[in-house]
């Protein structure tokens, strides 16, 4: 079942106009900006399907970049983002995609600053319910909505069952968990939700493992 | 957890409780929040709904200047008193569009489902509210009946207009609103079933079709008539009316009609009332002529 709550149904608080156009789009802005850590210098954002079709009667512009600037789908501040972003000094580039996507509702997010780029994909499926397709050209399936750890490891044996070990031995609960790989033996990833917002320092004894290249979190 | 209308039914009727209840309980099974902690969080989004009722009712202009101020102009006529169809309907048309008024001028609101369906829950709520006097809690109820209704619909079809076009949300909503409206009524779980049957039967086919692009033409009527259309089959299920058609049927009937929907009429702006000479026009005024080209 994609939709668990009845507040996906009944909610969420937003500003207006579309759920998904303009709630749904803020959201996966949002999980970018957490997964990426910090303000971005640039952001390149692609509208496939609907989106690329509707996105400014929707202000989907705006709301994705509100997303990246960190706000949440009911901050005022939202119809003010293109504005924001340029005082903060952020380059925003919108592209418009031909491209039929699997979803009528997707977006890629490139961004970056002179430390790091990162690349994602996010679906709006309707209500404001959203789900990351992919990240850096990792499959996966990410809701946002539950605190989740992102761990790029070498696909190895015994990897897995690391992290595994560690989550247990601080008694977090897993609540989903996926593994995704580009090619066999080199660089994965693990999308592991969990059901509490997970300290600095467990992130920090996960990385330190064998294996593990880096750790990023959602958080809720 | 209940998976569609049946169960829901089965499960309410056979245990005696309203559905509002049944909905409650799974939220604190799935999410493992304490029951005060969810009708909390229920209570802000009534209050949401609350505020964006009397915000559009003092009267909003969206940024486009396509839609406001027509919730005003309808409750200016209700209180003329020379309506023909009947004062609660009118009142509850006049809430839905009050928050889609809100909602297109980028005002703050509670999606029901969505946003661009967000009138039709609160706009009938808040009309039957002058003629049951509901408690507070049964207003929470309210919203948990929908909401239940909502979740079998948003598992089993879509909410979404880019996937299943407007009855996939007016629709949806309409269909939750009646369905709520018949438990607030004192109705039975199989007659909320009926009302939600017979609303969505009635929404089937419903293009999304924006102007422009935009959540505002003609979304904004069509939440009015979700809104009457859900009181009308409301009133059909307490009269006793049943649907046909068992309302898992129907939900799963507007999925497969989304599924067959061209991609023209699902929230792209290439088709229909966006598609019309005077829908191009607006467009053009509104973005500039250069983007109604390249459509």
């Amino acid at each position: 079942m994609k939709y668990k709550s009845v507040f996906d149904i009944i909610g969420p608080v937003m500003i207006g106009p579309s759920s998904s156009h303009t709630a749904g789009a803020a959201r996966i802005g949002r999980v970018a900006r957490n997964l990426f850590e910090r303000e971005p210098k640039w952001v390149n954002i692609h509208f496939y399907g609907s989106f690329a079709e509707t996105y400014k009667g929707h202000g989907t512009d705006v709301a994705i970049i509100g997303g990246i600037l960190d706000f949440d789908t009911f901050d005022e501040r939202i119809k003010a983002s293109l504005e924001i972003a340029e005082q903060h000094g952020i380059q925003v580039k919108f592209h418009i995609e031909e491209a039929i996507p699997e979803h009528p509702n997707t977006a890629k997010i490139h961004l970056g600053d002179e430390k790091g780029e990162m690349e994602l994909v996010g679906i709006s499926i309707g209500g404001g319910k959203i789900e990351i397709t992919e990240l850096n050209g990792f499959k996966l399936k990410l809701s946002g909505h539950h605190p989740a750890i992102l761990v790029v490891h070498n696909d190895r044996f015994g990897a897995i069952a690391k992290v595994a070990n560690v989550l247990a031995k601080y008694e977090i609960n897993i609540g989903h968990m996926e593994v995704s790989r580009k090619e066999k033996g080199k660089l994965a990833l693990m999308t592991i939700e969990v059901d509490q917002n997970i300290e600095e320092a467990i992130l920090k004894e996960l990385e330190q493992l064998d294996s593990i290249e880096k750790v990023t979190t959602i958080v809720e | 957890m209940f998976r569609n209308v049946a169960e829901l039914v089965e499960m309410a009727t056979t245990r005696n409780l309203p559905i509002s209840e049944i909905m409650i309980e799974q939220e604190m099974n799935v999410t493992g929040r304490t029951r005060a902690e969810i009708l909390a969080q229920m209570e802000t989004n009534l209050q949401v709904m609350e505020q964006a009722v009397e915000r559009g009712l003092n009267g909003v202009v969206s940024h486009s200047g396509l839609t406001g101020g027509d919730a005003v102009l309808l409750q200016e006529y209700i209180k003329k008193g020379q309506f023909l169809s009947g004062e609660i309907i009118l009142d509850a048309v006049s809430k839905a569009v009050a928050t889609n008024e809100v909602n297109a001028a980028m005002g703050m609101i509670c999606a029901t489902p969505t946003a661009g369906s967000a009138g039709v829950v609160p706009g009938t709520l808040f009309a039957v509210k002058n003629k049951l006097n509901p408690t507070r809690e049964q207003m929470i109820a309210f919203l948990f009946n929908s909401g239940a209704f909502g979740f079998v619909v948003a598992n089993n079809a879509s909410i979404s207009g880019a996937a299943g076009g407007c009855q996939a949300e007016v629709g949806s909503a309409a269909g939750m609103a009646a369905a709520a409206i018949v438990e607030m009524a004192g109705g039975t779980p199989e007659q909320s079933a009926h009302a939600m049957a017979i609303t969505l039967k009635n929404m089937l086919g419903l293009v999304c079709d924006p102007v422009a692009g935009l959540v505002e033409v003609p979304c904004v009527k069509r939440n009015a008539m979700g809104a009457a259309n859900a009181m009308i089959a409301a009133d059909m299920a307490l009269a006793g009316i049943k649907s046909r058609i068992p309302c898992d049927e129907v939900i799963d009937s507007m999925y497969r009609i989304g599924q067959a929907m061209p991609t023209a009429l699902k929230e792209t702006a290439r088709g229909g009332l966006a598609a019309t000479p005077t829908g191009r026009r607006l467009e053009a005024e509104i973005f500039g002529s250069e983007a109604a080209a390249n459509k």
